[in-house]
């Protein structure tokens, strides 16, 4: 495919992180050849082994900053991307490998690895916004597919994502679940978590664990006591809010008043 | 990748896997055992049904449970979901361009729409089961230790057979054409790895390990056989058995040792597409990951017409102090987890082996026989058909999948 002048360079970048967030772009079965159309996908190295040169006019970023050299990389991405967009709770909040920023990474390092001069790795795992400027970040772990489609759609023409930075809760209502936390007790971190799964886990008779990170200004206190009464103890309570966002800023706060260990 | 050549000898053959360190076995540490699933499907966003079978597995045998029954059907059907779903996306999208000399699936897809599409259609049938049973494709929300939190009607499975029969009639065609490519001339002695189910099925959701040197123990006797070390220049712990040096897991060791599980159909399109009942060439594997295919979309419908949603979806556990092992085979091979848990629930100790990095050495092996036998193709040339070789492995590391720096240094 040549790269034809008219048609906007995407970029697709990796960090630390489990590749299902760039997955779901390919998991667009019935979008991707119209998106082939549309963009030059110029950076993708999941998908190609060709590298088309930058700069690129939307840049999508998956992946936390763990390393000294990804601290370096980002930068480089950053001048290079005109638009630069995170994808996922890595790249947004830090993911799950940001729950060594509650604990001794030493230790960890000691939990898996038996040489520790062969391992290379920073104290904290951090979103790409702790590092270079970014224009949209999208929540989930992983991302919506459609949501990813749109965001795509909209940074190309220059305009916003509609994206609701409302709650699950919302999304239950509109899907006509029953409440699974007031018709059967069973814990849900609903009303704090950004909408964006459609209300999955509720769907399936659980509640939700908030892989989509936190709302815009979620009320995690008043969920807190609620989730007590549920008998949910400290030690709970630091594990609901502390898993794939946990240092997303509103999570971290919440989990921090129950304790520090994880 | 370097390559170290000296008077057409080849000295030395490194790969380097980059990946960031996630310290999932550290981060387990303290977490509910209830969080296996969720968490451990993060460490791969293409196979978390392997993550999440493997752990449940673990964590069921530590509270003296076994999942058997209309739940162990479930999660097998699940699993077939994500086979069918890696396998396309490793064959049409990552593989196939290789052969037939592109250097994407986008590229190729100018050339050959159908093949491209037929891919895509292919994926998507593998995730709308994920999606059904799973609730979603990536890092799917419905399995839980001891089952599901709900078990699906089945009026919600029943459309899932339209595109699993369409996938099947086009996997069939697909592996009449991979049965035309040229394929690198190149076999190799391995020791082959893998699970035999204990039902006399094709090995997918769990079983004992077997290998060609004639090993059959239980997942408990993993470390017992099989050692992990650490090597300067990886980020992956690198695994040989304990008596010997390297083996193969996946999809070419499954076929090697569990042929005669696979279904008729999925025998009779292999031996048409010119493979024998033994196959120790690594770039074929794109053959036997196409027999793979169709077996496990065979196999999905066949899950699918005997389907009874499980009453209750979940068998309740009980932790206690103990230590559980688990393995099942991911569409790379076979990924063994252990965990030992206390009265609490919490985790003390978390172990986890997963198929790239027991594929490492034998991956590294290839590449020092295959240069060893192409000194004269250019650097480029040889990069491509090195980048190939390891691509015969569908290694999880997305950077190994297209990241390929090779540095030849010809002295």
């Amino acid at each position: 495919m040549s790269a034809t002048p008219s048609k906007p360079k995407l970029a697709v970048w990796k960090f630390s992180s489990c590749d299902g967030c760039q997955l779901s772009l390919l998991s667009c079965e019935d979008e991707l050849l119209t998106l082939v159309g549309q963009v030059d996908i110029a950076y993708f190295l999941e998908a190609s082994r060709a590298v088309v040169e930058g700069p690129y006019d939307l840049s999508l970023v998956e992946g936390s900053i763990t390393t000294e050299l990804d601290a370096e990389r980002i930068h480089r991405v950053r001048r290079v991307s005109r638009r630069l967009v995170t994808i996922g709770a890595c790249a947004t909040a830090g993911g799950i490998q940001g729950l060594r920023n509650f604990t001794d990474v030493e230790d960890l390092i000691a939990a898996v690895y038996p040489t520790r001069e062969y391992v290379a790795t920073l104290e904290q795992s951090t979103a790409i916004s702790a590092h270079v400027p970014v224009d949209f970040e999208l929540q989930g772990c992983p991302v919506n597919k459609y949501q990813l489609l749109e965001v795509i759609r909209a940074s190309l023409a220059n305009r916003v994502a509609p994206i609701p930075a409302s709650s699950v809760c919302q999304e239950c209502k509109l899907r006509g679940n029953n409440c699974v936390m007031v018709a059967h007790g069973t814990p849900c971190l609903g009303p704090v978590t950004h909408a964006g799964c459609g209300a999955l886990c509720p769907s399936f008779n659980r509640g939700c664990y908030g892989c989509f990170g936190p709302m815009e200004s979620p009320n995690t206190g008043a969920l807190s006591a609620w989730l007590r009464k549920l008998d949910l103890d400290d030690v709970d309570l630091v594990r609901v809010y502390r898993t794939f966002n946990a240092s997303a800023p509103a999570f971290q706060r919440e989990s921090e008043r129950y304790g520090r260990s994880a | 990748m370097s390559v170290r050549i000296r008077d057409r000898e080849v000295l030395d053959v490194q790969l380097r896997i980059y990946e960031p360190p996630r310290f999932f076995e550290g981060i387990l540490r303290g977490r509910h055992y209830t969080e296996v699933p969720d968490i451990t499907a993060r460490i791969c966003g293409i196979c978390p049904v392997a993550y999440q079978t493997s752990g449940c597995l673990a964590v069921e045998q530590a509270c003296g449970v076994t999942v058997d029954g209309p739940i162990r059907e479930l999660r097998r059907l699940v699993y077939c979901g994500e086979w069918i779903e890696s396998h396309a996306l490793h064959l049409y999208l990552l593989h196939a361009p290789d052969f037939l000399g592109y250097e994407s699936a986008i590229h190729m897809a100018a050339d050959h729409p159908a093949l491209f599409e037929r891919g895509l259609t292919t994926r998507k049938a593998g995730n709308k089961l994920l999606i059904t049973l799973g609730g979603r494709a990536e890092h799917p929300i419905n399995p839980r230790t001891g089952g599901f939190y709900r078990a699906p009607s089945r009026a919600e499975v029943e459309p899932l057979v339209e595109p699993l029969q369409h996938a099947l009639d086009e996997t069939l065609e697909t592996i009449t054409l991979l049965g035309t490519l040229a394929m690198p001339d190149f076999e190799r002695d391995y020791e082959f790895v893998a699970l035999r189910d204990d039902d006399g099925r094709y090995p997918i959701d769990r079983g004992r390990i077997i290998s060609t040197s004639g090993l059959d123990i239980p997942a408990e006797g993993f470390d017992e056989h099989f050692v992990e070390e650490h090597v300067a220049h990886s980020n992956a712990l690198h695994s040989r058995l304990r008596d010997g040096g390297s083996y193969m897991v996946g999809p070419m060791a499954r076929y090697n040792l569990a042929f005669d599980m696979l279904s008729p159909l999925a025998r009779d399109a292999a031996r048409a597409a010119g493979l024998e009942r033994s196959c120790r060439n690594p770039f074929q594997s794109i053959i036997v990951r196409g027999v793979e295919l169709l077996y496990a979309i065979e196999e999905a419908l066949r899950l699918i017409e005997a389907y009874e949603p499980p009453d209750p979806p979940a068998i309740a556990l009980e932790p206690r102090d103990a230590v559980g092992y688990g393995v099942s085979e991911a569409p790379r091979g076979i990924l063994w987890h252990r965990y030992q848990i206390d009265a609490s629930g919490a985790i003390r100790d978390a172990r986890i082996v997963p198929p790239t990095s027991q594929n490492q050495r034998a991956i590294e092996e290839d590449l020092h026989g295959f240069v060893a036998g192409h000194l004269d193709l250019s650097d480029d040339d040889l990069q491509w058909q090195c980048e190939q070789a390891i691509r015969n492995y569908d290694p999880c590391i997305s950077c190994a999948t297209h990241f390929l720096k090779l540095d030849v240094e010809r002295d």
